[in-house]
């Protein structure tokens, strides 16, 4: 965990940072940092008990007040009430969003089970749009504030070991695109985070250890993003040259690649 | 299970070493998966064992390193709640600029509480406030069976006492709650006297060890003849509140030593000629020199890796104590014996023990003096060199400290520990299929 006190863009006073899908290694990272820098947070995940835990030890840590929320993407019913009840608890003090939720999923398994796929789909894509939906009319309002995205260098071309996840993030990163562009004359920052391999749960046993980078550095791009009010960063940054020459490669070679 | 990696693991020592299946669970949930699907495991906090208490490559071995949340703390009492995967450079971290400090540190910070439990640690303040479990009012433990037991002095307390020291073999801690100690300021006043053998050394020890919360000795484990045994003895009380004080933590810069130096560099002319410099270097007597926590506790923490100094064959690090009554003459042997041997001892440190914690199996600590020092691994001849100072040590009713231990045999390990009967007939009933095992474990037949 980053130690308290790293001094990215100060807040003022008592400014809060909601993100959702606490429980990650790149979400507890990312609110460390953002607590570092004096922020508040709201944590929210759909287990509960480990948002909790998460939202404890921020506090302890870093002496900000860190609250929890139920939160899950797949409930989108439920969407509306956790936008208002987050959003009503923090009155103005919302300053920003990290969508950090995601899920691989068994991409072999989804190329044949629809129900995976559904999942994949469902809690990348349509579950961040539902929340952001309800979330966007504040910050709208508001004429301020950031929205941050955690989608994946996965979004930037369709591969054949994983396609459903990557259209699902590809989809995400499109969405976040777009609204950049509608919220730009409201003042509300829109920051779309690419990373490449990290090493999470998401990955461990399935990347070679060493070849996925620390979760830390995910959180402090990220606020160096909000600060610099970046479009799309790539985390490491040597994947924006990766994905650069990868979207490149004419589809005639690159479905021979077996990618 | 969410994943494992094989990996080539070994401990602070680099000797020896083991492949084994790694899996880093993140949350309770996932550990209770490693439990239930591992054929056999343990588990690992920072590897800051010397030798083979914190691998299996007979199948998984479990990090703790991201099951690290703080989870309550509360300043009126000082008790701290977290889990098992927080290190101590963490707690000092957040907790020393608060004003509150760990009642224990082993010598370097880069340890789990888990890992510190599950050796006991003592650190230079044993003989006024003994090992880390007198400290800790409970933890909870994952058994084999699933089951999480809550382990205090009162409930469970035959888990309590067979975890505290327990390496591992019991369970795996998720959390503890221990009672920190209030600080008025980051620094320590160390008093400094130079020794000019080990007598000398044992002579200021027993004069005034007790004016000192903090008692602990450099000595030269190669000097010989009538400066046998010589030393610098470092004590020294918590600093209060005044000028030239403040209540900074640690800082998080370290140089990192590069893996290229050969086994030999370390050798006993160089150290001899190094232990000279350092003897030397100190007064003859320094009276209340303010000095950082970082640089009293963690002297070596600065060298991140300094493992690496001894080269790819490794060290061992031989840490025994012996009681009071025959201990000088116990020290005086194991001194001569090194003197005369091809074997240097590197990095040599001398205490005092204060009461241990009887009702505990595998701790440790007993009333007496405990030496520890580096050996850097050279040839077989070593090994059976070190058998004949176990026996001095046993013969002396003294242990080896088996955190630190890589090599030591398993009927010598019976006779330094009275209670191990007991320990595996509670190990056999918490653990009757002998799934939580480590290299350390087989080597020394404490699961078959
Ligand atoms: C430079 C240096 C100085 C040292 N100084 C001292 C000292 O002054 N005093 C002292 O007592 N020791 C000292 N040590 C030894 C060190 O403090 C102990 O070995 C400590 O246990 C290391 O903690 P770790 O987190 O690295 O544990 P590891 O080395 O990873 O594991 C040690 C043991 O703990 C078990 N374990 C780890 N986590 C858990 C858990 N959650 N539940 C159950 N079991 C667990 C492992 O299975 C293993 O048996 C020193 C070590 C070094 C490298
Ligand atoms: N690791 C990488 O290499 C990598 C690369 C590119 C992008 N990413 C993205 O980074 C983000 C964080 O992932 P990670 O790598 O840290 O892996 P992770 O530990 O698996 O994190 C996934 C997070 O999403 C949450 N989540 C999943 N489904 C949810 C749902 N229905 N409702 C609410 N929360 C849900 C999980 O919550 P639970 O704790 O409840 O399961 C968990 O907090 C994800 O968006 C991921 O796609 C990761």
């Amino acid at each position: 965990m980053s130690r308290p006190g790293t001094p990215p863009q100060e807040s003022n006073g008592s400014e809060v940072v909601l993100i959702l899908g606490a429980t990650s290694m790149i979400a507890r990272e990312t609110a460390a940092t953002f607590a570092g820098a004096g922020y508040d947070l709201t944590l929210a995940g759909r287990d509960a008990e480990e948002v909790e835990r998460v939202a404890a030890d921020i506090a302890i840590r870093h002496g900000v007040s860190a609250t929890s929320e139920r939160f899950d993407a797949l409930d989108t019913d439920d969407h509306r009430r956790f936008a208002e009840a987050v959003t009503g608890a923090t009155g103005d003090a919302l300053a920003g969003v990290v969508v950090a939720f995601g899920v691989l999923g068994d991409s072999e398994r989804a190329a044949t089970d629809f129900d995976e796929a559904q999942e994949i789909i469902a809690a990348n894509y349509v579950g961040a749009v539902s929340v952001l939906t309800h979330l966007v009319p504040y910050f709208e309002r508001k004429k301020s504030g950031f929205i941050v995205g955690i989608s994946s260098v996965s979004g930037d071309r369709g591969r054949g070991s994983i396609y459903t996840y990557g259209s699902a993030k590809g989809g995400f990163s499109l969405y976040l695109q777009g609204l950049r562009n509608r919220l730009h004359k409201s003042g509300v920052h829109v920051l779309t985070v690419k990373p490449g391999f990290i090493d999470t749960r998401m990955t461990y046993g399935a990347v070679k250890p060493g070849m996925a980078a620390d979760p830390a550095a995910v959180a402090r791009a990220i606020i160096r993003g909000v600060r610099k009010k970046k479009s799309v960063i790539y985390v490491p940054r040597i994947w924006r040259l990766i994905m650069f020459a990868i979207r490149n490669i004419p589809e005639p070679i690159f479905k021979r690649l077996g990618l | 299970m969410t994943g494992s990696i094989e990996r080539q693991l070994s401990g602070w020592g680099r000797y020896p070493s083991g492949t084994t299946e790694v899996c880093r669970p993140e949350r309770l949930s996932d550990l209770r998966e490693c439990m239930s699907e591992a054929t056999s495991l343990v588990a690992r906090g920072l590897g800051r064992s010397y030798g083979d208490a914190a691998f299996n490559s007979a199948g998984f071995t479990v990090l703790t390193e991201r099951l690290n949340r703080f989870v309550a703390f509360d300043a009126e009492s000082g008790i701290l709640d977290c889990e098992a995967g927080v290190t101590v450079d963490e707690i000092l971290s957040v907790l020393v600029p608060r004003g509150f400090f760990l009642p224990v540190v082993p010598g370097t910070k880069y340890v789990t509480m888990g890992g510190a439990l599950a050796c006991d640690v003592h650190g230079k303040n044993h003989h006024k406030d003994g090992s880390l479990s007198r400290h800790v009012t409970d933890f909870r433990l994952l058994t084999p069976s699933g089951d999480l037991v809550f382990c205090s002095r009162e409930e469970n307390s035959d888990l309590f006492w067979a975890t505290v020291g327990g390496l591992g073999l019991t369970g795996i801690v998720t959390d503890l709650r221990i009672k920190l100690i209030p600080l008025e300021s980051s620094y320590v006043s160390v008093d400094y006297d130079r020794a000019e053998n080990i007598d000398k050394a044992l002579e200021l020890f027993h004069e005034s060890d007790e004016k000192y919360k903090y008692s602990v000795a450099w000595l030269d484990g190669i000097a010989s003849g009538r400066s046998l045994g010589r030393s610098v003895l470092m004590r020294g009380n918590p600093a209060a509140a005044g000028p030239g004080t403040d209540l900074s933590r640690h800082s998080s810069r370290s140089f990192s030593v590069p893996d290229v130096f050969p086994g030999f560099l370390l050798n006993r002319v160089s150290v001899r000629a190094f232990n000279t410099v350092y003897y030397r270097k100190h007064p003859r007597k320094a009276r209340e020199v303010l000095t950082h926590y970082e640089s009293f506790f963690f002297p070596l923490d600065r060298l991140s890796n300094w493992n690496r100094l001894y080269g790819k064959k490794g060290f061992l690090q031989y840490q025994f104590a012996v009681p009071y009554e025959g201990g000088r003459e116990a020290l005086i042997k194991v001194l001569e014996l090194f003197a005369k041997s091809r074997y240097g001892m590197f990095l040599a440190v001398l205490k005092r023990f204060g009461p241990g914690e009887a009702a505990s199996a595998l701790s440790f600590p007993m009333p007496g003096y405990t030496l520890a020092a580096d050996l850097p691994c050279r040839d077989a001849g070593m090994f059976d060199f070190l058998r004949q100072i176990d026996r001095v040590v046993s013969a002396a009713g003294g242990r080896i400290y088996l955190g630190k231990d890589a090599r030591l045999a398993a009927d010598a390990v019976r006779e330094m520990y009275e209670g191990l009967d007991a320990w595996l007939e509670l190990k056999a009933r918490v653990d009757p299929d002998r799934r939580l095992t480590s290299d350390l474990a087989r080597r020394l037949e404490l699961v078959p």
